[in-house]
């Protein structure tokens, strides 16, 4: 008897489980025509073009790795080393730089921890104006010059490394294939197929936020559900782990902003 | 792993410019420089390694053997337990479906929840659960609820490593995430045959 409640059981479970990721499957692509993210792509462009800062200049002479000015294409190879930096950085800590050297903008522009900052508005709305300009391109992030392998190795001990009162990692999730936390699917990062279709779709408009957050904004998510402290924004490991993910990730087409639960 | 990562800095054609000793402590430094200034208690605890979390992350969680079996003996070793191994099932229950403590922003002081459902299937009627670790679905009805039973599953919430060394589930009790008279509840979830885990 027990066993024929089982049979029964079993197969209705499964049934159940396939009906609620295919709920969320179904509204990701109605949403994929219209995404409330290019919302943010539009006022990203319009504050991307406005003079501001102590220097009064907008933003379109930065230099995002392929030249003065030139936006389009530049998302798909970040990160990488800019030399008038000395370091390797992201789109966002790119944007920081360029606030800093053609606005004139100090530290106090700028959010101190990705998440609960309104400073941060402004970040995830040029995030997705410029990540935008590279749509249809396949993600090509050097990894080339040394810095950006010593970030890609730094990035590497930093996604394995256990720590705090849960001993999570970034691997303890995402290197798991074909694993849900509750109904959360979970991205295996370190699979070349699923990088390419998840981190390329950053920024990106998440349902349950109802904005678009960026790929820091997310990062630091990860670690806060993870019980670490706050990640600073700009900080070496949120650009590290990203050069990391991009190793496995390099292929994938950008689609930004994509659309996230 | 490690000479696959060797094979793709080669083909990249760039040396890096850290050597592999250095490396470790060079992550070291971004992991602190890069969470400064987040919540004190929370940097202390993260920024330094215990020992097994060290072992672990630098054997991407599967140790050698003996490695593996020493982690086991010794975390079994430190296993400490309330006076009764069971405890109220009910009890149990709103500890497993509670997913909130010791994130940066969670009231200090309040009892820490379990977030059994971020892992694990537990009750028939609850569908939102997690598939990281094994459904624990009716539980106790293949398992008896003896008390060497009892023993077996309040260990394995309180230190997992004890039995699975580096395994993915955090160690409840060890950490002092859940008390000993917590995780006795847990037990009684999974193991009272009046639970809604067992019906």
């Amino acid at each position: 008897m027990r066993w024929l409640l089982l049979l029964c059981v079993v197969p209705a479970l499964a049934a159940a489980d396939e009906g609620l990721e295919s709920t969320v499957r179904q509204y990701r692509e109605a949403l994929r025509d219209a995404s409330p993210g290019e919302l943010w792509v539009v006022t990203g462009e319009e504050l991307f073009r406005t003079p501001r800062g102590p220097k009064n200049a907008s933003l379109e002479a930065c230099d995002f790795g392929l030249g003065p000015g030139v936006v389009k294409g530049a998302y798909a190879q970040l990160p990488r080393y800019f030399a008038d930096t000395d370091r390797v950085e992201d789109l966002e800590s790119r944007l920081m730089s360029c606030m800093r050297q053609l606005q004139g903008f100090g530290e106090e522009a700028f959010p101190r921890h990705a998440r609960g900052d309104r400073r941060m508005l402004d970040f995830e709305r040029l995030a997705a104006y410029v990540a935008a300009q590279s749509n249809g391109m396949p993600l090509a992030a050097p990894l080339a010059h040394p810095k950006e392998v010593d970030a890609q190795r730094i990035g590497e001990r930093l996604f394995y490394r256990r720590a705090g009162t849960h001993d999570f990692s970034c691997a303890t999730c995402h290197t798991l294939q074909g694993k849900r936390i509750r109904l959360q699917r979970l991205a295996q990062l370190t699979d070349p197929k699923e990088a390419q279709g998840v981190f390329p779709s950053w920024p990106a408009y998440r349902v349950a936020a109802g904005e678009v957050h960026t790929l820091q904004d997310w990062i630091a998510i990860c670690y806060w559900a993870a019980r670490h402290p706050q990640l600073r924004y700009g900080s070496e490991a949120s650009v590290a782990l990203q050069v990391f993910m991009a190793r496995y990730a390099n292929g994938g087409v950008i689609s930004a902003p994509g659309v996230k639960r | 792993m490690k000479r696959l990562a060797f094979a793709v800095l080669l083909s990249m054609g760039a040396s890096p410019l850290i050597g592999q000793d250095d490396l470790a402590q060079r992550a070291e430094a971004a992991f602190v420089s890069s969470f400064a200034g987040g919540d004190p208690a929370m940097l202390a605890r993260t920024g330094v390694q215990d020992e097994v979390q060290r072992l672990c992350s630098e054997h991407r969680n599967s140790p050698p053997v003996a490695l593996a079996q020493a982690i086991e003996r010794t975390q079994r070793a430190l296993i400490r337990y309330p006076a009764s191994l069971i405890g109220d099932w009910r009890e149990g229950k709103r500890i497993a479906e509670d997913f909130t403590g010791l994130r940066y922003d969670d009231k200090a002081g309040a009892p820490n929840g379990g977030n059994c459902y971020a892992c694990h299937q537990l009750a028939p009627q609850e569908l939102a659960f997690g598939t990281v670790g094994p459904s624990l679905l009716a539980y106790g009805k293949s398992r008896g609820w003896g008390v060497a039973a009892q023993q077996r599953v309040y260990d394995r919430i309180y230190n997992s490593q004890a039995f699975v060394a580096c395994s993915a589930m955090p160690r409840f009790g060890h950490n002092g995430v859940l008390t000993p008279e917590q995780i006795a509840h847990l037990v009684a979830l999974l193991l009272d045959p009046t639970s809604e885990v067992n019906r």
